[in-house]
C-alpha cells in the first residue's frame, strides 16, 4: 500500500466527509431542537437529489446554479412536513414521531422507486471529468467543490444559529421549551423553522452531491445510516461534533473501501455506530444522550 | 446496640459540580415510622434514589437489613424487602387498578390469578376497592397516591420509602391518607417518609431527619427538630431563628 | 384466558374450514400470505407492542432463520424439518445476540430502534459478501414435494404450516396477556423506573421478549423459503419485512391480542386491490404500508384494534 494511494484515498474520504456533514447537521440540528431522530433524513435527500437530477435534465440547470432553487424548496418541503404532518402526530408520544418519520421515509423512497424504477442515474456537466491535483492525488473536481460548498454551507449554518434572532430562538427552544414559550417565542413555528433548516442543508448537500456522485430510489437509505452514525458518533446536537464527525466517517469509509472492499467497508461504519450507541451514546461531543 | 434496619454511612453523590447529597449519616430502627424534613432542593429525593439503588453513591455505603446494597439494583432490593414510592407518581397509565398492583404482587405470587386476587386485598387496604377497574390515567391525584402506595405495599416491603405522598392532596385527602400510612406503619413495616407536611410529620414520626443543601442538619424527635434554630434557619433563612426568638 | 384460548380455537377452525372449502389457488395463496402477514406481525408485537421496544431491522431474524435453513438443507442435506427447528433456534441466538448489549447498554426508543436497523444492514451485506449464503445470487431450494421435505403440491399444505406457526405465536400473545411475565414486560413497557421499584429486572424481561420475537421471526423466515424456494441477502434482510412486520402491528393495534392478525388482513387486502387495480409495480405495496403507518400515526395511533375499543374489552376482568 504506497502513499499517494492512501494520501488519495484520505483526500477523497474528506471531501465526501465534508457533505456527509453537512447532511449530519441537518439531522443534529433537527435533534437538537426537536428532540426528534429524523427517519426521513435520508429520504429527504433523495428527494433533493431528484429535484437537482429534474432541473438539469428538464431544464438544464447547472447544479450548483440550482442552490437558490434548491435551499428554499427544501426548506418549505421541511417546514410544511413538520408542521402538518409531523407535528400532528405526535399525540404527546416519542414513539409515534419515530413511527410517522420511518412512514414517510418509506412512502418517499417508494414512490420515488414508483416513479423512476431502481435505474440509477448521473448527470454530466462540463466539468464532470475534470481533475485538480492535490500532491501526488488527482481529485474530481466536483469533489473539490463539494468540500468546500459544504464547508461553507456548515459555516453559514453556525452563522444563523449563532447571530441571528432566529438563531436564538431555536436555541432557547432546543434548550428548555417550556421556557421559551413563556418569554413568547412561538414554538410550533421555530420547530418548523429548525426542520425546514435542516431539510435545507440536504438541499444544498444535494447540489454538492450529484455531480460527483449519483441518484436512485435507495440512496437515501445508505446515507441515512451513516448520517445517524456520524451524529450519533459527534454527539446528538452537537454541530462541530457533527462537521468533525462527518469528516472522519468520511475517510473512515475510504480506507475501508480501499482494504476492505466497498461493501465490507460499510460495515466498519456499522461496527463504529453500534459501539457508539452501546458504549458513548453521548458521542464524543454530546452533551447528553 | 440494637441493630438498624438501614443504616447510611457517610453517603455522598454528585453531580458535576453540585453535591447533591454530603456525606449522610442514619440508623433506621426497626418497627419505626421516620420522617426525612428539610427545604426544597436540600436532596431528599436523592437520597431516596441513593438508598433504593436508582443512583449509585460516590462514596459511603447502604446497609439494610445486614447486607450490604450500596449501588445495587432497584429490582434486587424490592426482592430484599425494601420499596419506594415516586414523588412524581408513576402509574402505568394504559393499566388498570388492579393489573397495576398486580405488576407488585407478582414479587412473591407467580400464579396470575392469585396475583390479582392479592392485588384486591391490597387495593382495600387503601381504599381503592371501588376503582379496582379504572386505568391509571383516569385516576385523582389523590387515588394515585393511593396507587402508587399500593403497589409498594404490594411488593411485602419491610423497609418503605415514601416520597411525598401528601403532596398534591386537599387538607381533606391529607386526613384520610394519614391514618393509612398509620395504620401500614402499625402493621410492622418500617416507613421512612419525605414529607413537607408538618402536620402529617409532627402526627406519624417518631424520629426527625433533616436535610438542607445534601447535608444532614439536625435529628431527633419531631417536637425537638421544629425547635432547633439550625433548621427553622435552614427553612427560614439567616437569622430567622434570632428574629423569631426575639418576637 | 379461557377467552383468549377459544378465540384462537374458533380462528383455527375457521381458517381449516375455509381452507377445506376453497379450490382456487389464488384465494389459497392470498390466505395462506396473510397468514404469513399475521405471523411477521404477531411476531413483532411480542416486542414492540408488549415490549414497548420498537425494532426497526425485524428483518434482522428473519434473514437469519431463512439462511439457517438454506444452509441447512441445501449445502448439508439436512431435512427440512430440522432445518426449520435450526431456523427458530439460529433467529433466537441472534437475538440473545442483539438483545443482550443492547437492553445490557439501556438502549431505549429511537437508539434502540437505530441499533435494530444497523445490525439488519450488517447482516444483509455479510449475505452479500460471503460465500456459503451464495452471495448476491442467493439460494435456491430444490424442488422436492413431499411432507418430508416441507415442500407441498398445494398451497393447502402451506397454509396448514402457516396456521401452525400462527396459531403459536396467538397463544404465545395470549399467554402474554395472562402471566406474570407478560405484567412484568408491560409494565416495563409503560414505565420502567416503577416496574424496576416493584422488583421486575427490565433487562432480562426484554431481552426474554425479544428471543421469543425472534423465534417466530426465524419461523416466518424458514417458512418463506419453504414456499418461494429462494432467499436473496435483499428479500432477507431488506426492508420489506422489518416495515410488513411492523405496520402490521401497528396498524391493527399494539399490545393486543388480535390487532397484528387483523392488521395483516388489511393490509394484505389493500395490497391485493391496489394490484388489481394498478398491477404489480415496484414500490407499490410499500407506498402503501408507508401511507397507512402515517395515517394511522396520525389520526388513529391505537390502531385498528383502538377502535370499537376492543382493547379495553380484551382485558381479562377480575379472572385475569
Amino acid at each position: 500500500m504506497n502513499f499517494d494511494i492512501l494520501f488519495a484515498s484520505v483526500l477523497n474520504g474528506l471531501t465526501t466527509g465534508a457533505v456527509y456533514a453537512l447532511v449530519a447537521l441537518g439531522l443534529t440540528l433537527i435533534y437538537g431542537v426537536l428532540h426528534i431522530i429524523n427517519f426521513a433524513h435520508g429520504a429527504a435527500l433523495m428527494v433533493a437529489l431528484y429535484g437537482v437530477y429534474g432541473l438539469k435534465t428538464a431544464f438544464g440547470v447547472d447544479p450548483y446554479l440550482a442552490l437558490p432553487i434548491m435551499v428554499p424548496a427544501m426548506f418549505a418541503l421541511g417546514y410544511a412536513l413538520q408542521r402538518g404532518v409531523i407535528n400532528r402526530a405526535s399525540h404527546g408520544k416519542d414513539e409515534n414521531i419515530l413511527l410517522v418519520t420511518l412512514g414517510l421515509a418509506i412512502v418517499l423512497e417508494n414512490l420515488a422507486l414508483l416513479a423512476f424504477k431502481s435505474d440509477t442515474r448521473t448527470i454530466d456537466t462540463a466539468y464532470t471529468l475534470t481533475t485538480v491535483q492535490l500532491g501526488p492525488a488527482f481529485i474530481a473536481l466536483p469533489k473539490v467543490i463539494a468540500f468546500f460548498g459544504a464547508l461553507v454551507t456548515c459555516a453559514v449554518l453556525l452563522a444563523i444559529v449563532t447571530r441571528t434572532d432566529l438563531g436564538r430562538a431555536i436555541r432557547a427552544v432546543a434548550k428548555e421549551k417550556l421556557g421559551a414559550k413563556l418569554m413568547g417565542i412561538d414554538v410550533d413555528h421555530v420547530y418548523a423553522m429548525s426542520f425546514g433548516i435542516g431539510l435545507a442543508c440536504l438541499g444544498a448537500a444535494a447540489c454538492f452531491l450529484l455531480p460527483a456522485y449519483y441518484v436512485n430510489p435507495q440512496v437515501g437509505a445508505g446515507f441515512v445510516l451513516v448520517a445517524f452514525t456520524i451524529v450519533v458518533l459527534g454527539g446528538m446536537g452537537s454541530f462541530t461534533g457533527a462537521l468533525l464527525g462527518g469528516l472522519l466517517i468520511g475517510v473512515v469509509e475510504s480506507l475501508g473501501g480501499l482494504f476492505l472492499g466497498e461493501s465490507l467497508g460499510q460495515i466498519g461504519i456499522f461496527a463504529i455506530f453500534i459501539a457508539v450507541l452501546l458504549f458513548r451514546p453521548s458521542g464524543l461531543f454530546g452533551a447528553r444522550a | 446496640m440494637a441493630d438498624a434496619l438501614l443504616e447510611l454511612t457517610s453517603v455522598s453523590v454528585a453531580f458535576g459540580g453540585l453535591r447533591a447529597v454530603q456525606d449522610v449519616s442514619l440508623r433506621l430502627m426497626p418497627g419505626t415510622l421516620g420522617a426525612l424534613i428539610g427545604p426544597n432542593g436540600a436532596g431528599k429525593t436523592t437520597l431516596f434514589a441513593l438508598i433504593s439503588g436508582f443512583l449509585k453513591p460516590d462514596t459511603g455505603r447502604v446497609v439494610f437489613d445486614g447486607h450490604d446494597i450500596t449501588g445495587q439494583a432497584p429490582h434486587l432490593n424490592a426482592r430484599r424487602g425494601l420499596s419506594r414510592t415516586f414523588q412524581i407518581v408513576q402509574p402505568f397509565a394504559a393499566q388498570t387498578v388492579r393489573e397495576n398492583i398486580a405488576v407488585a404482587t407478582h414479587l412473591h405470587e407467580p400464579r396470575r390469578v392469585a396475583a390479582l386476587a392479592e392485588a384486591e386485598r391490597v387495593a382495600a387496604r387503601v381504599g381503592l376497592a371501588a376503582q379496582l377497574d379504572k386505568p391509571a390515567a383516569d385516576l385523582t391525584v389523590s387515588a394515585r397516591k393511593r396507587l402508587e402506595l399500593a403497589r409498594a405495599l404490594a411488593t411485602r416491603p419491610k423497609l418503605l420509602l415514601l416520597d411525598e405522598v401528601l403532596a398534591g392532596l386537599n387538607p381533606q385527602e391529607v386526613a384520610e391518607m394519614i391514618p393509612v400510612v398509620k395504620a401500614i406503619a402499625a402493621g410492622g413495616i418500617t416507613v421512612l417518609m419525605i414529607e413537607h407536611v408538618m402536620q402529617a410529620v409532627m402526627h406519624l414520626a417518631q424520629h426527625v431527619w433533616v436535610l438542607a443543601q445534601g447535608q444532614l442538619i439536625a435529628e431527633g424527635s419531631p417536637a425537638a427538630v421544629t425547635r432547633d434554630p439550625r433548621v427553622i434557619e435552614a427553612y427560614l433563612g439567616h437569622g430567622a431563628a434570632a428574629r423569631l426568638q426575639a418576637a | 384466558m379461557a377467552r383468549d384460548l377459544t378465540g384462537i380455537v374458533i380462528f383455527a377452525l375457521a381458517v381449516i374450514a375455509l381452507t377445506l372449502l376453497l379450490s382456487s389457488g389464488v384465494w389459497l395463496n392470498a390466505l395462506m400470505m396473510t397468514l404469513y402477514a399475521a405471523l411477521l406481525a404477531l411476531a413483532w408485537n411480542l416486542l414492540g407492542g408488549f415490549g414497548g421496544q420498537f425494532s426497526f431491522g425485524h428483518a434482522l431474524f428473519f434473514g437469519t432463520g431463512a439462511y439457517a435453513s438454506a444452509v441447512a438443507q441445501v449445502t448439508h442435506g439436512i431435512n427440512a424439518w430440522a432445518a426449520l427447528a435450526l431456523a427458530i433456534v439460529a433467529a433466537a441466538a441472534v437475538g440473545a445476540f442483539v438483545g443482550a448489549p443492547a437492553f445490557r447498554y439501556g438502549l431505549k426508543g429511537s437508539y434502540f430502534a437505530l441499533v435494530t436497523l444497523a445490525f439488519a444492514e450488517v447482516f444483509r451485506i455479510l449475505a452479500l459478501s460471503a460465500g456459503f449464503t451464495g452471495g448476491g445470487v442467493g439460494m435456491m431450494l430444490p424442488l422436492n414435494e413431499s411432507i418430508a421435505n416441507l415442500q407441498f403440491g398445494s398451497r393447502k399444505g402451506y397454509v396448514a404450516l402457516m396456521l401452525g406457526c400462527v396459531v403459536a405465536a396467538l397463544a404465545t400473545t395470549a399467554w402474554l396477556r395472562h402471566s406474570r411475565f407478560g405484567a412484568r414486560l408491560q409494565a416495563v413497557r409503560d414505565n420502567e423506573d416503577a416496574a424496576r421499584a416493584v422488583g421486575v429486572d427490565p433487562y432480562r424481561i426484554k431481552l426474554g421478549a425479544t428471543i421469543a420475537s425472534a423465534a417466530f421471526m426465524g419461523a416466518a423466515g424458514a417458512l418463506y423459503l419453504q414456499v418461494f424456494q429462494y432467499i436473496d441477502p435483499g428479500i432477507a434482510f431488506g426492508p420489506h419485512v422489518s416495515v410488513e412486520a411492523l405496520v402490521g402491528a401497528i396498524v391493527g393495534g399494539m399490545g393486543t391480542l388480535w390487532g397484528p392478525v387483523l392488521g395483516a388482513a388489511l393490509l394484505h387486502a389493500l395490497g391485493e386491490a391496489t394490484r388489481n387495480l394498478f398491477g404489480q409495480l415496484p414500490g407499490l405495496n410499500l407506498v402503501i404500508y408507508g401511507s397507512v403507518l402515517v395515517v394511522i400515526v396520525l389520526f388513529m395511533p391505537r390502531g385498528l384494534a383502538g377502535l370499537g375499543d376492543l382493547r379495553r374489552s380484551e382485558r381479562g376482568g377480575r379472572n385475569g
